[in-house]
């Protein structure tokens, strides 16, 4: 318990220490939440009305997918994580403690977001909190899963990046973030189905802010909710502690089976 | 149990084609410091980290204190503490948090006494990226002792330090053996070898070229006591005298330099000599063969055991 506790005040703290880390925890995700506040606002007024969930996902992506994988990379290549072997550190811990702060950091943002909607810029504030803060939970989960099994398996940073933005920007487009999926064209709404950030927004669009959507929210929240055990799984399955000394337990291609949950979403929606 | 702290039978660790480790086997004593050196690639790493549970063996059987390294990793991390070559921390991380975090995992008291003995005291609050490489290595060390470990591995633990902290890592490294600590090192620093170990073992290509005490090693290496002369006169360097036991004979700078295989009978003819021309000595040194001297020809000469 001492030794979780002090590794998750270390990991909590190194999610403000570290400048990178900071930039995609708050700076980023604010910065952004401040300026479609500003901007959106005057040209597109309907997305006031799902601000406060896209700009919750937005952060949730921000800190999960984009800042998550590389300390995790540089843990492995700069041989910290055989510091750690050596040290008794588990694998588990290695992953879920950084997962679960990461979250933390997220969910905190989130609710910066939610609680400043309202007054700064008019958007709809959630009808049900509770639910709010668990979907910000399973929301953070998932993409930390996600964050987690992009880390395990990128070769360096460079890759890394590839993967994360592959996740990133389609889900800034596709997943009703920006613009409704109502209005997207069937074939893009599908390629939309493969984005847990997709079944993120309808889980609180749905249960949060009480407004109608496309997909079931419970059925969104099983597909979220699957797809971030998977990819927990899955990292866990294919964690390395040094990329020279240690050989794989399978094949990195396998994380392709994280998206098995919402190609199933894809297939039923 | 068994009574050595560190077993190694016929090890044997290979890269793809490349035999890393050829069929070694070796002992080390509770309480000893055993020094492993040889030159890059000779298997010393390999050896370390096997033992370390850091890589499998491809044959052979390894313990430590009776543990399986590969098999018992669990029990392995709190019976050893290592000092690795190139160690990485996370580069946010503070001094201090380093042994809270390390401790914790090992289930033991903080050593911040650890720290301050090893020049860290002022550096607690200081990240890992921003700590000098000597600065890294000590807290290295800090940490690989810090929960009293019955076997400690130190990978070139005095390198890049200053003279001062060199030395109190050596008195370190005296009080974990008195205190019944094993030791074994690796390192490059043949001075430090002879000064610090109990046994060494030299490795060359994968196999043990030669092991046993400093002085067994130098002992069974050409055999050559190099005695220094340098008298008023000069007239040793004149002299074609043929003394007992001399293989040898060069002059550097002002020194008539024998290489003997028996020291005293040589000394004696040597002093009977410049007694007999009438050259007042002024300086006469006897140095037995040094292990770096003995490491050069096991190495240059080649010849596994």
């Amino acid at each position: 318990m001492r030794a979780f506790a002090n590794h998750f005040a270390f990991e909590f703290r190194t999610g403000l220490r570290d400048k990178n880390l900071l930039l995609l925890n708050y700076l980023f995700p604010l910065g952004f939440y401040a300026m479609m506040g500003v901007m959106m606002g005057q040209i597109n007024p309907l997305f006031i009305q799902t601000m406060i969930p896209a700009m919750a996902v937005f952060a949730i992506l921000s800190a999960t997918v984009l800042g998550l994988p590389n300390p995790l990379v540089e843990g492995r290549e700069n041989g910290v994580f055989r510091s750690f072997k050596i040290n008794g550190v588990p694998s588990l811990s290695i992953l879920s403690i950084p997962a679960m702060t990461t979250a933390f950091h997220a969910i905190i943002a989130c609710f910066i977001i939610a609680l400043t909607a309202k007054p700064l810029f008019g958007a709809p504030a959630p009808v049900n909190w509770l639910a709010f803060a668990l979907l910000c939970v399973l929301a953070a989960f998932t993409c930390a899963g996600l964050g987690a099994l992009i880390g395990v398996v990128s070769a360096n940073t460079r890759v890394t990046i590839l993967w994360s933005q592959l996740i990133y920007l389609p889900s800034m487009m596709l997943s009703g973030m920006m613009v409704p999926t109502s209005m997207l064209p069937a074939a893009l709404r599908k390629v939309g189905l493969l984005l847990p950030s997709t079944y993120a927004m309808h889980a609180f669009q749905g249960l949060a802010l009480g407004q109608a959507t496309d997909i079931q929210p419970w059925a969104a929240i099983g597909i979220l909710a699957a797809g971030g055990i998977l990819a927990f799984g899955l990292a866990l399955y294919l964690f390395s502690w040094d990329s020279r000394n240690t050989t794989r337990r399978g094949h990195p291609a396998l994380a392709v089976l994280a998206l098995l949950p919402y190609i199933v979403g894809a297939a039923i929606f | 149990m068994s009574e050595a702290a560190v077993q190694v039978v016929n090890f044997r660790k290979r890269y793809g084609p490349v035999v890393a480790v050829d069929n070694i086997s070796f002992e080390v004593g509770r309480g000893e410091i055993f020094g492993l050196l040889g030159p890059n690639g000779a298997g010393k790493t390999s050896t370390l980290e096997a033992l370390e549970g850091l890589r499998s063996a491809d044959g052979g059987t390894l313990r430590v204190m009776g543990v399986d390294p590969t098999r018992e990793a669990r029990k392995l991390r709190d019976i050893i503490g290592v000092q690795l070559q190139t160690s990485g921390l996370p580069g946010s991380m503070t001094v201090r948090e380093a042994m809270r975090f390390f401790c914790a995992y090992h289930r033991a008291p903080e050593r911040v006494d650890l720290l301050h003995r090893l020049g860290l005291g002022e550096k607690m609050s200081a990240q890992y990226a921003t700590l000098s490489t000597g600065q890294q290595r000590r807290l290295s060390l800090a940490l690989a002792v810090a929960h009293n470990p019955p076997v400690v591995f130190l990978d070139e633990p005095t390198a890049g330090l200053d003279v001062a902290t060199r030395i109190d890592l050596h008195e370190m490294m005296r009080e974990l053996r008195a205190s019944g600590t094993t030791i074994v090192l690796a390192t490059h620093d043949m001075a430090e070898a002879e000064k610090m170990c109990d046994r060494v073992a030299i490795l060359l290509r994968g196999r043990i070229a030669a092991i046993g005490t400093p002085r067994e090693l130098t002992a069974t290496g050409s055999g050559f006591t190099k005695v220094s002369v340098r008298t008023e006169n000069g007239s040793l360097t004149r002299s074609d005298a043929a003394f007992p036991g001399v293989a040898r004979k060069t002059v550097q700078e002002d020194y008539v330099v024998y290489f003997t295989t028996s020291v005293g009978t040589t000394l004696s003819a040597i002093l009977a000599h410049i007694e007999a021309h009438g050259d007042p000595l002024i300086d006469l040194r006897v140095e037995r063969p040094t292990l770096e001297e003995r490491f050069l020809e096991i190495t240059n000469g080649g010849g596994a055991r």
